[in-house]
């Protein structure tokens, strides 16, 4: 089955294409990508990314930018839709692509949202620009019969991504921005517990800062009910898991804490696998550790690998593919 | 007609010049979905410690001009890891595997030695000399020709004699070739320049260094000609010892010019964070870089540049002569134009 192919990274390795742009527009604070990328687009999932290769063959931009996918469209072979803040200069370069240009483009890359088997009430939460794979994942939950609930935020009106989409295709949309210009004034934070009780939350999907996931989780952990929390920190230079950079705690299924890398064993993780108050740290129990004692003699290291996957959500609602 | 790419490295011959660095391709496993791994000429794996390695704490990288600053620290399985997991895999692959090792105190390095020893199908052994010796107040290896040279001595002296040991050298010394003399001495088959240099970024955002570790190796095409030139003065020194040049090789053109300064292969690593197929090409642009001079075998090209550059080997100290010579001219000239 497709879920357990690509979850072995067998089946469904990343690809390396030459990709055309398709079209490049404004959406409010953002720009939205269009490329022509077959081979990644008819197997990509909700929630994996793609890294770009940004400045040209003799860039001196080493980094890839890493980027999730917003929406695949079948037209031209298959398309890839990216959403982003043309900011640091990589994404500035990106962001005066034209039509036709050609862009050097891996994916699909990372571990896509696992989806319930049965129908489920599911809360799609998101901040900003990272909330753009969550609409694709509520197309795929509505195949399984699953209701998305949106809860959408960011600083300011014309950041908050998406806001139309949810409203058409969620069974409700909520809003909130730090300023008030539109929906409550706050953050998605403060909005998550009463539409957790209100709408009989299942399962939470979360695409969002780190503060946001830690939050969900938080939550989450409280009324125990599964979240899968999509992360896009720390930054990532490579995306496909050489470079070590992207790493943070989570804890295996054997218990033991390993500095996991987002983008490999990511992007998506189960909440309560992630130990969000110490991301940015090696905590000291952390497989490795400055300190660290092996087990009986250096077992372990190998023994078992975090493996957070559609096998790990919801009991009794066990993943398809 | 294709171009013979085959490159000796002790017994093992391997069938092409370009190799995976240490520290770049994991070990393998990632790179091996963009690359044919077996095709290569060998992967040095990610530097190998005794017990398992969390490394450092986020953010580990950051992008510089032409390069990367970065500090893992060594993130890693630890040997018993990677004798079960890593190393089987690799050469299940077809892929040969020159097993990069760190340690933090001269035994540690000798422990690991004789581990890889008893484990089958290592092609060779790459000490990297830039840990922190813990006998030397946590100053790297690399930094200390006598250190260099005792740790490259007991790595020798406990691996398997058929097994090559290069030993991998930092550019952050006053003189190369006194560190390299220390290690060819102690018995190294081989070298491999250079590691990545010390460097620093600061956040002016945070108003913090960039970097949780502070300092980072700044690595990519940023350093390239400062690894040409240790290439280039180890290879006048020791005209027959086999070096792995490294440091921002890009393209074919950058591995023909490690070649021409003497190094006999050459190992691509930050750049395959930016191109993960980079092995593959540069291996292919290699190829034709050679066809396109009419040179049919690789092994007539390393060491090429010093071909009548005697003169320039009288004045092997370079760096003060040369400095000296501008100097001097300079002066010349002024006090010419003045009088």
């Amino acid at each position: 089955m497709a879920a357990d192919r690509d979850r072995e990274g067998g089946g469904l390795s990343p690809v390396q294409v030459r990709g055309t742009v398709l079209t490049v527009r404004r959406v409010d604070a953002y720009v939205a990508m269009t490329v022509v990328a077959p081979a990644i687009a008819t197997r990509l999932r909700p929630g994996q990314f793609v890294a770009i290769a940004v400045g040209g063959p003799q860039s001196g931009m080493l980094s890839r930018r890493t980027f999730s996918v917003h929406d695949v469209r079948p037209d031209h072979g298959g398309t890839v839709e990216f959403v982003f803040l043309p900011r640091e200069p990589g994404a500035a370069w990106l962001a005066d692509c034209r039509s036709r240009d050609v862009l050097d483009i891996v994916g699909p890359l990372g571990r896509p949202f696992p989806v319930p088997r049965d129908p489920a009430s599911c809360l799609l939460v998101g901040v900003g620009a990272a909330a753009a794979p969550l609409f694709a994942l509520a197309g795929r939950l509505a195949d399984r019969g699953c209701q998305s609930d949106f809860l959408l935020g960011a600083e300011s009106a014309d950041r908050v991504f998406g806001a139309l989409t949810a409203r058409r295709t969620g069974r409700s949309a909520m809003i909130a921005t730090a300023d008030g210009s539109l929906g409550a004034r706050g953050s998605v934070i403060d909005l998550l517990p009463t539409l957790v009780q209100q709408a009989r939350t299942d399962v939470i999907y979360a695409a969002a800062p780190l503060a946001v996931l830690r939050a969900a989780s938080a939550l989450a952990g409280r009324y125990a009910i599964p979240v899968q929390a999509l992360v896009d920190a720390p930054a990532m230079a490579c995306g496909t898991g050489l470079c070590m950079g992207c790493v943070l705690p989570a804890v295996g299924t054997d218990g033991i804490t390993r500095m996991v890398r987002a983008c490999v064993d990511g992007p998506v993780f189960r909440g309560d696998r992630v130990r969000w108050d110490d991301v940015g740290t090696i905590p000291f129990d952390a497989l490795g550790a400055p300190g660290w004692k092996s087990r009986g003699g250096g077992v372990g290291p190998a023994a078992t690998r975090l493996t957070p996957g559609p096998h790990d959500i919801p009991e009794g609602r066990q993943h398809a593919g | 007609m294709p171009v013979d790419l085959r490159t000796r490295l002790g017994q093992l011959e391997l069938p092409s010049p370009v190799l995976a660095a240490s520290g770049c391709a994991g070990a393998g496993r990632e790179l091996a979905q963009f690359t044919d791994v077996a095709r290569i000429g060998a992967v040095i794996t990610k530097s190998v410690t005794l017990e398992p390695r969390a490394g450092n704490p986020a953010p580990r990288l950051t992008e510089t001009p032409s390069g990367m600053l970065s500090s893992p620290g060594l993130q890693g399985p630890g040997i018993d890891g990677f004798l079960q997991r890593d190393l089987p895999w690799l050469l299940s692959r077809g892929a040969r595997a020159v097993v990069s090792i760190a340690g933090h105190t001269i035994r540690e390095y000798a422990e690991l030695a004789v581990r890889l020893s008893d484990a089958a199908g290592v092609s060779a052994i790459e000490v990297n000399l830039g840990c922190p010796d813990a006998a030397a107040a946590g100053r790297p290896f690399a930094l200390d020709a006598t250190a260099a040279g005792q740790v490259v001595a007991q790595v020798r002296g406990s691996a398997r004699y058929d097994i090559p040991v290069f030993a991998k050298l930092s550019p952050e010394v006053t003189d190369i070739v006194s560190v390299a003399r220390a290690c060819v001495s102690s018995g190294a088959d081989g070298l491999s320049l250079v590691n990545a240099v010390p460097g620093m970024a600061i956040d002016p955002v945070s108003f913090r260094p960039a970097l949780s570790g502070m300092f980072g190796g700044l690595s990519g095409p940023a350093i390239r000609p400062l690894a040409i030139r240790c290439v280039w003065q180890v290879r006048e020194a020791f005209p027959d010892v086999p070096v792995i040049g490294t440091g921002g090789v890009r393209t074919g053109r950058d591995a023909l010019e490690f070649l021409l300064a003497g190094a006999a292969m050459v190992a691509v690593g930050t750049v395959l964070f930016h191109d993960p197929s980079a092995c593959s090409r540069i291996q292919r642009e290699l190829e034709e870089e050679l066809v396109a001079r009419g040179i049919d075998r690789v092994s007539e090209v390393v060491g090429r540049a010093h071909d009548g550059a005697g003169a320039v080997a009288d004045r092997h100290s370079w760096a003060l002569a040369g400095a000296g010579a501008v100097a001097g001219g300079g002066s010349i000239l002024r006090a010419t134009k003045g009088g």
